[in-house]
């Protein structure tokens, strides 16, 4: 573990689990934006040529996980004046367990992965998997619309994390792609929101659930 | 393309001014007349454009060819128009422009805000879909467009959307279209899986009829046959129909239809000697099709409903005649082809004169009055006397009274079933047939005795009949147009004569290889049946009508004319409620020949007492199928109480399907570690 891609992915790891067990809204955006930070800095350390393709994803995904959309968010949070998140439908320290039973799980499939040689000893499967089920289970607990936003960003860091494999088979196409396609997830949601705060006065999606066909 | 022939970018820029047609009215000032008026010059000058070279491919035998390439998976599309597909190009490029021209005053801009462009839109969009439906020969680039059309027509017949009605039928043609096209998948398969390529062409020889050709017919039988309205496929159709605005009627009815039925023909093409079933089949259907549709025409009372049923029957005319000549090709029966499919081929032409008339004159009447109700309607023929005459004409050449068109093209299908009764060969059906399909013709008589009779004679029979007022020029000229190519295109059948016998040699051209093998050749169609003889006996009998016309005319031009009322003979007091109604005209129909499930109910509040005040009696049809409301309601119905558990997994909360995707992946991971583990094979 003394690889510099293994210690980022360790603080990764531990960044779901304060996503996962904080109840304040800023906290998980803050958070979300930190994990978003650090897997801009991957590429450029897995990839030891410095090709324009990697400066130029990691400069995007600098820029967009680490400050745009978390800016957005925590824009939004101010705009509708929430800060926690109450009730949620698995309690913290339930769904802290849950995440850890996620990443031990993690590691247990991605060790029986048929995986290329060169990515056997590292973190980078089992942190993604975790990352992947992290955000999941952020998606499916929390009760807050916003909440569920940062869900979904926790989930595609997990997918960003194992488009790093592939960054070399398929450079760029999919990081763009996965990028813009985030990207106009939030924003639309972002929209979204705003205008079901406008119609109804409450962000809570479980009463949002009366609007099903 | 080969040699890069001017009619293939004619074609090419026909359809696509078609397509386009509707285009820049999108960016019209809203509410102003521009857009319609460019819609209307784009979709008339396209289809001048696209008559040129169907006219050439059919009669001058000037077949199209074209091959692109394609990034989509199913090889390249290739694009060919024989004299078949120009056969059935014709009407599409004659009734769509008329219907723009008559949308000028039935559906202005001005009127209809909300929905007019959205309607010109699709009706240019489902105009050019069915032209390349017509030229699509390689599968994919097929069921491309066929979609297209599918959902464009479904977009056109729901423009009045906020109807429920109109939702609810346009809702069982879009599940009706996509069953018929899942069929037309399967078939697509198939046929691809047969010969190796998506490419709809056959050998010399014609494909092998074995087992799996026979599933492809029963799939392109249900497919097509649902967009053609064959019974018992026939379902969406009255419905569609009739809540469609009229001039989208007229082209449904008028040509998407027979897109099915061109289908049902391009596919059987393809195969050398079909199995006697198929014909049998197709025979069958068509004569159910007709007795249904004309039995439940007479019944209706909604005047749309009921030319949609007409559709049905006339559908169904065209199918015995296509069994007819696959009869024929079974039995190697050049004779039964020629006459079979000859007056399949003439009826889908002229269907797609005079319903498209009938259509457009509903749409005069209903403008008029604003009700489909017949019986709210009555004496409108003195309101508006042009369309009345112009309705009667297309009434005449619907129930096939010579020498209107309708009677030459039916008179050349009884001629094949005759011939192919009397033999030699044995083809038992075509005997029980033949008076079956008379017994259809007749009671179609009836139900457009009924129509006529109901909406244009006797006394007005509501306040709405009683303001009726003849249409603007826009509305007019295509009626008249149509009217009198009814008039006039039966006699000028026997020079239709070539361009028919080069579409059947088209859907044929197996057994000109035949021809070799001792059997002979395909007859030209002038040579088996007496068309000329028929046209001039027309012409002479029209003649006859002007001339006593002009006779009356002439003689009455000096008496003073005294015009009372209608059922004026010795009433002191006539009012309208004693004319025949259409229920009281259409109940003997409705009660006796329609078969038990779908007779009508009839309604009666019988007189009472010495001085009876009020008593009505009302034979209304069902305003659904009878074979929608009870074969496939109770189906779907019983499907989906069966089905209602499963309801509880689709609970509306997002975070629960989160979970299924959770779940799933969690366990495909763990399959995967399971899979190491265990000694799995």
């Amino acid at each position: 573990m003394t690889h510099p891609v293994d210690i980022l992915l360790v603080f990764v790891i531990l960044l779901n689990f304060l996503v996962l067990g904080t109840p304040s809204l800023r906290m998980t955006i803050r958070a979300a934006a930190l994990q978003g930070a650090i897997l801009a800095v991957l590429p450029l350390l897995v990839h030891r040529g410095f090709g324009w393709r990697v400066v130029a994803i990691a400069v995007a995904t600098m820029a967009l996980k680490g400050l745009l959309i978390p800016g957005l968010l925590e824009k939004a949070m101010r705009d509708i004046h929430i800060r926690h998140e109450v009730e949620p439908y698995v309690g913290f320290v339930t769904s802290l367990f849950l995440c850890a039973a996620g990443t031990g799980l993690a590691i247990l499939f991605a060790g029986n992965l048929p995986l290329a040689p060169e990515h056997v000893g590292t973190l980078i499967v089992p942190a993604s998997l975790a990352t992947l089920l992290s955000g999941f289970l952020v998606l499916t607990t929390r009760r807050k619309a916003i909440s569920q936003v940062v869900g979904y960003l926790i989930l595609e860091n997990g997918i960003f994390i194992f488009g790093q494999l592939l960054i070399e088979a398929m450079p760029f196409l999919v990081e763009a792609g996965v990028l813009l396609d985030l990207f106009v997830g939030i924003f639309i949601m972002g929209i979204v929101l705003n205008h079901i705060r406008q119609e109804f006065s409450s962000l809570d999606t479980d009463l949002l659930s009366e609007l099903k066909d | 393309m080969e040699g890069a022939s001017p009619d293939g970018a004619v074609l090419f820029g026909a359809i696509l001014l078609l397509a386009l047609s509707g285009v820049p009215g999108l960016f019209a000032r809203k509410g102003g007349a521009g857009g319609e008026r460019l819609a209307a010059v784009l979709a008339c000058a396209g289809s001048a454009a696209g008559l040129v070279p169907a006219v050439r491919i059919l009669f001058f035998g000037a077949e199209l060819r074209m091959e692109l390439p394609s990034p989509l998976p199913g090889g390249g599309i290739l694009l060919v128009a024989d004299p078949l597909s120009a056969l059935f190009l014709l009407p599409v490029f004659l009734v769509p422009a008329l219907a723009s021209v008559y949308g000028l005053g039935y559906w202005p801009e001005s009127e209809h805000l909300r929905d007019a462009r959205k309607l010109r839109l699709f009706m240019g969009l489902l105009a050019a879909s069915m032209a390349v439906v017509l030229v699509a020969r390689s599968g994919v680039a097929f069921l491309v467009a066929w979609e297209v059309m599918a959902l464009a027509a479904f977009f056109a017949a729901t423009t009045e959307d906020r109807q429920p009605a109109v939702r609810e039928a346009g809702w069982i043609y879009l599940v009706a279209t996509h069953a018929g096209t899942l069929g037309l998948f399967g078939m697509t398969a198939l046929l691809g899986a047969t010969t190796g390529s998506f490419a709809w062409e056959a050998p010399a020889a014609g494909l092998a009829a074995t087992g799996s050709a026979s599933v492809v017919f029963l799939l392109a039988l249900v497919g097509f046959g649902a967009k053609a309205g064959l019974f018992p496929f026939h379902f969406w159709l009255p419905g569609a129909h009739a809540g469609a605005p009229s001039h989208v009627s007229a082209v449904m009815s008028g040509v998407m239809l027979k897109v099915g039925l061109y289908g049902i023909l391009r596919i059987t093409s393809l195969y050398g000697a079909p199995p006697a079933w198929w014909g049998g089949l197709l025979l069958v259907l068509g004569v159910a099709s007709a007795l249904y549709g004309a039995a439940l025409a007479a019944a209706q009372n909604d005047l749309k409903r009921l030319l949609a049923y007409s559709s049905i029957e006339n559908v169904g005319i065209v199918s015995t005649g296509i069994g007819v000549a696959l009869l024929g090709r079974s039995a190697a029966r050049p004779e039964w082809i020629a006459l079979g499919l000859g007056g399949a081929l003439l009826h889908v032409l002229f269907h797609s004169l005079f319903k498209p008339l009938l259509f457009l004159g509903a749409g005069a009447v209903i403008h008029g009055t604003g009700t489909r109700e017949m019986d709210l309607m009555g004496g409108l023929l003195r309101k508006m006397p042009k369309t009345g005459a112009a309705f009667a004409v297309g009434c005449a050449a619907v129930a096939a009274l010579p020498p209107l068109n309708g009677f030459f093209s039916e008179f050349l299908v009884y001629l094949g079933l005759l011939r192919a009764f009397a033999g030699p060969g044995e083809a038992l059906l075509a005997g029980f047939a033949a008076p079956a399909l008379a017994l259809a013709g007749g009671i179609a008589l009836a139900a457009f005795v009924k129509l006529f009779g109901t909406v244009f004679l006797g006394n007005p029979r509501s306040e709405k009949a009683e303001h009726a007022h003849e249409p603007g020029l826009a509305m007019r000229v295509p009626i008249l147009a149509l009217a009198s190519a009814c008039l006039l295109a039966g006699l000028f059948s026997p020079f239709l004569g070539p361009g028919l016998d080069a579409a059947i040699r088209s859907w044929a051209q197996r057994d000109a290889a035949e021809a070799t093998a001792g059997l002979s050749r395909l007859p030209a169609l002038a040579s088996v049946a007496p068309l000329a003889t028929v046209a001039s006996w027309g012409a002479a009998l029209l003649g006859l009508v002007a001339l006593v016309a002009a006779g009356t005319a002439l003689l009455l031009r000096r008496q003073a004319i005294s015009r009372g009322p209608t059922w004026d003979c010795g009433y002191a007091r006539p009012t309208a409620r004693m004319q025949y109604t259409g229920s009281s005209f259409g109940e003997w129909i409705a009660l006796r020949l329609t078969p038990r499930a779908a007779a009508a109910p009839l309604e009666a509040r019988l007189p009472e007492g010495i001085f009876p005040r009020r008593a009505r009696v009302s034979a209304a049809a069902p305003a659904r199928d009878p074979v929608l409301l009870r074969l496939l309601e109770p189906f779907a119905q019983r499907w989906a109480r069966r089905f209602h558990d499963l309801h509880a997994l689709q609970e509306g909360r997002l975070t629960i399907y989160l979970v299924y995707v959770l779940g799933t992946l969690i366990a495909l991971l763990a399959w995967s570690v399971l899979r190491g583990w265990l000694p799995l094979p």
